[in-house]
């Protein structure tokens, strides 16, 4: 069964600097100017299977957490399909709904109610949270007496309780120690080998590499490559030494000025391959 | 150049990897298929409400006295002021007939507010977590409730001192705080949305309740005000409470159904509107925070 399907879609976010106050919202009704729109992703499209995993990879601003976003469902595309079988857990960022104040304890039983689950469910899982986290001596602390580290570890362990379908994971797991981070690594395994979804953006091509069989290689919010990771990794790798500095690509060496026509290719670019997969 | 080169020379070796262009054809409508947030709606609010009263109550000393002491300390100024410094023949409940407006109004201003505020206080939550939206200022407005209970229990407490009994028009007191407190979980819904595009919302909001504080009528009676204003004052539901409490706990009268029928079309015209607006700004809280 299809998981998660990315059909050519679109995401477009508003320049808006300093746009969020009184002034400049009244500046812009009188001068009516129109808005400059940046194009984080165009045409995107991509499709998991139930079981599969796909790892993302490319530089900062390429689009990675943007797709992350859009399946995770917290903003929604300008166009194009999406489409969600199952229930999605998003560790985007770790301890999101944590606050310092409360105990470890506290923020696990928001943070839970906050992922879905009831109090019910809640409890029956409570234990694996805890244990887990490798936190139980310190669990009823304020969070503010946690390290970093400690505090990543229970946000995760939160994360994962609830039983998702779908594992959308950004640079999350770098956070933690050597030893967390083997868990982390061997909990998303045990996700995969239970058959789940999994779709991850990392910087760590080694872990990219581990951890997904596919890659999406996204650049300036295009697709440049899609495939067997090993090879989207090798090629990625590829690009770095020769022009670190440059784009990998002409047609997507700057940031696409909207009023472009989006069938607009460059004359020197290569016939289209097996667009989607 | 040179990478395309290799990505293309590459996957016409190994058909497992596909160099993707961008797709000719125009842009297909916007679609999202997925299943929607499935928790529990009862729990989520039990811990975000806990969340927020802990928080608030953690590193004070004095608690939940912090809750006690602001009308008490208002209405002891006020007392002093308008029973000894101006006002002279005051009626001996004065600090009950006070309270009777300040703790709506102090309920009204704080819970709208902080609900205001929600959106732009729970950014990381909106940012990273697909929790419906509209939680966040219904849970502040609850929250503030919390502190509408000790206050109405202080409130009480005073009537019994000064010699009010419980009367059998009490019970309309559950229903017409609850209608109070959709009207402004509404109000919260459209403003905490606005906020979002216009940050100096709050702002625009704190003035307006300074205002509020005089044309509701907190330390005088409605009875005072000229008949071509009082029309005027039956459409602020703030000051409607303010006259269905002093009906209820210094009269012992049931509020007129006027008011009650009033209320009712005000909070359900408000959590509708609140409701759209909130539906409507929704979807580009994303980019704007």
């Amino acid at each position: 069964m299809r998981a998660l399907l990315f059909d050519r879609v679109t995401k477009t976010f508003a320049h808006h600097a300093r746009r969020v106050l009184l002034r400049a919202r009244l500046i812009d009704m009188v001068r009516r100017s129109p808005q400059q729109r940046f194009t984080a992703l165009r045409d995107v499209s991509f499709e998991l299977q139930e079981g599969e995993s796909l790892g993302l990879i490319g530089p900062n601003g390429a689009g990675k957490s943007t797709i992350l976003s859009l399946a995770t469902g917290l903003t929604l595309p300008d166009a194009g399909r999406i489409e969600v079988n199952g229930r999605v857990a998003s560790l985007l960022e770790l301890g999101a709904g944590f606050h310092p104040d409360l105990t470890g304890m506290e923020n696990v039983y928001v943070n839970a109610a906050l992922t879905g689950l009831s109090r019910k469910q809640l409890a029956q899982k409570l234990d694996e949270i805890i244990d887990f986290s490798g936190q139980r001596d310190f669990i009823n602390e304020p969070l503010r007496t946690y390290s970093q580290g400690m505090a990543v570890r229970l946000a995760f362990s939160v994360a994962v309780s609830c039983n998702p379908d779908i594992l959308v994971v950004d640079e999350v797991i770098g956070v933690g120690d050597q030893e967390f981070h083997a868990r982390c690594l061997e909990k998303i395994r045990s996700f995969q080998r239970a058959g789940k979804t999994v779709l991850l953006a990392s910087h760590s091509l080694d872990l990219l590499g581990m951890l997904s069989q596919r890659a999406l290689w996204p650049d300036h919010g295009r697709v440049i490559a899609i495939g067997d990771a090993d090879e989207i990794v090798a090629a990625y790798q590829a690009t770095k030494p020769k022009s670190p500095v440059a784009a990998p690509a002409p047609v997507a060496a700057a940031p696409v000025a909207d009023p472009a026509p989006s069938g607009g290719r460059g004359e020197d670019a290569p016939a289209p391959q097996s667009a989607r997969v | 150049m040179a990478p395309r080169e290799f990505a293309r020379s590459d996957a016409s070796s190994t058909p497992s990897m596909a160099v993707v262009e961008p797709a000719a054809e125009p842009a297909i409508t916007p679609s999202v298929s997925r299943k929607p947030w499935d928790g529990s709606y009862g729990f989520l609010f039990q811990q975000l409400i806990l969340k927020d009263f802990r928080i608030r109550y953690r590193n004070m000393s004095l608690g939940v006295m912090w809750s006690l002491l602001n009308p008490l300390v208002m209405m002891s100024v006020m007392t002093f002021i308008f029973g000894g410094v101006v006002g002279g023949g005051r009626s001996r409940t004065f600090p009950v007939f006070l309270l009777c407006g300040l703790v709506p109004y102090n309920f009204f201003t704080a819970a709208w507010i902080t609900g205001t505020t929600s959106i732009i206080d729970s950014a990381p939550l909106v940012k990273r977590v697909p929790v419906p939206r509209q939680v966040l200022p219904i849970a502040a407005v609850l929250s503030n409730a919390v502190h509408l209970l000790i206050q109405i229990g202080l409130l009480f407490a005073m009537a019994l001192i000064y010699g009010y009994r419980p009367n059998i028009h009490w019970f309309w007191l559950p229903l017409i705080w609850m209608l109070y407190m959709v009207f402004v979980c509404g109000l919260s819904l459209a403003t905490s949305a606005i906020n979002v595009f216009i940050r100096d919302t709050r702002y625009v909001i704190e003035s307006f309740t300074v205002v509020l504080f005089w044309l509701v009528p907190i330390f005088y009676s409605f009875t005072i005000i000229p008949a071509k204003y009082a029309e005027i004052y039956k459409f602020n539901p703030v000051a409607a409470l303010v006259m269905a409490m002093r009906d209820i706990m210094l009269e012992g009268t049931a509020p007129p159904m006027s008011l009650i029928r009033n209320l009712t079309l005000v909070a359900i015209v408000s959590i509708t509107a609140g409701w759209y607006v909130f539906a409507w700004l929704k979807p580009r809280f994303y980019e704007h925070i």
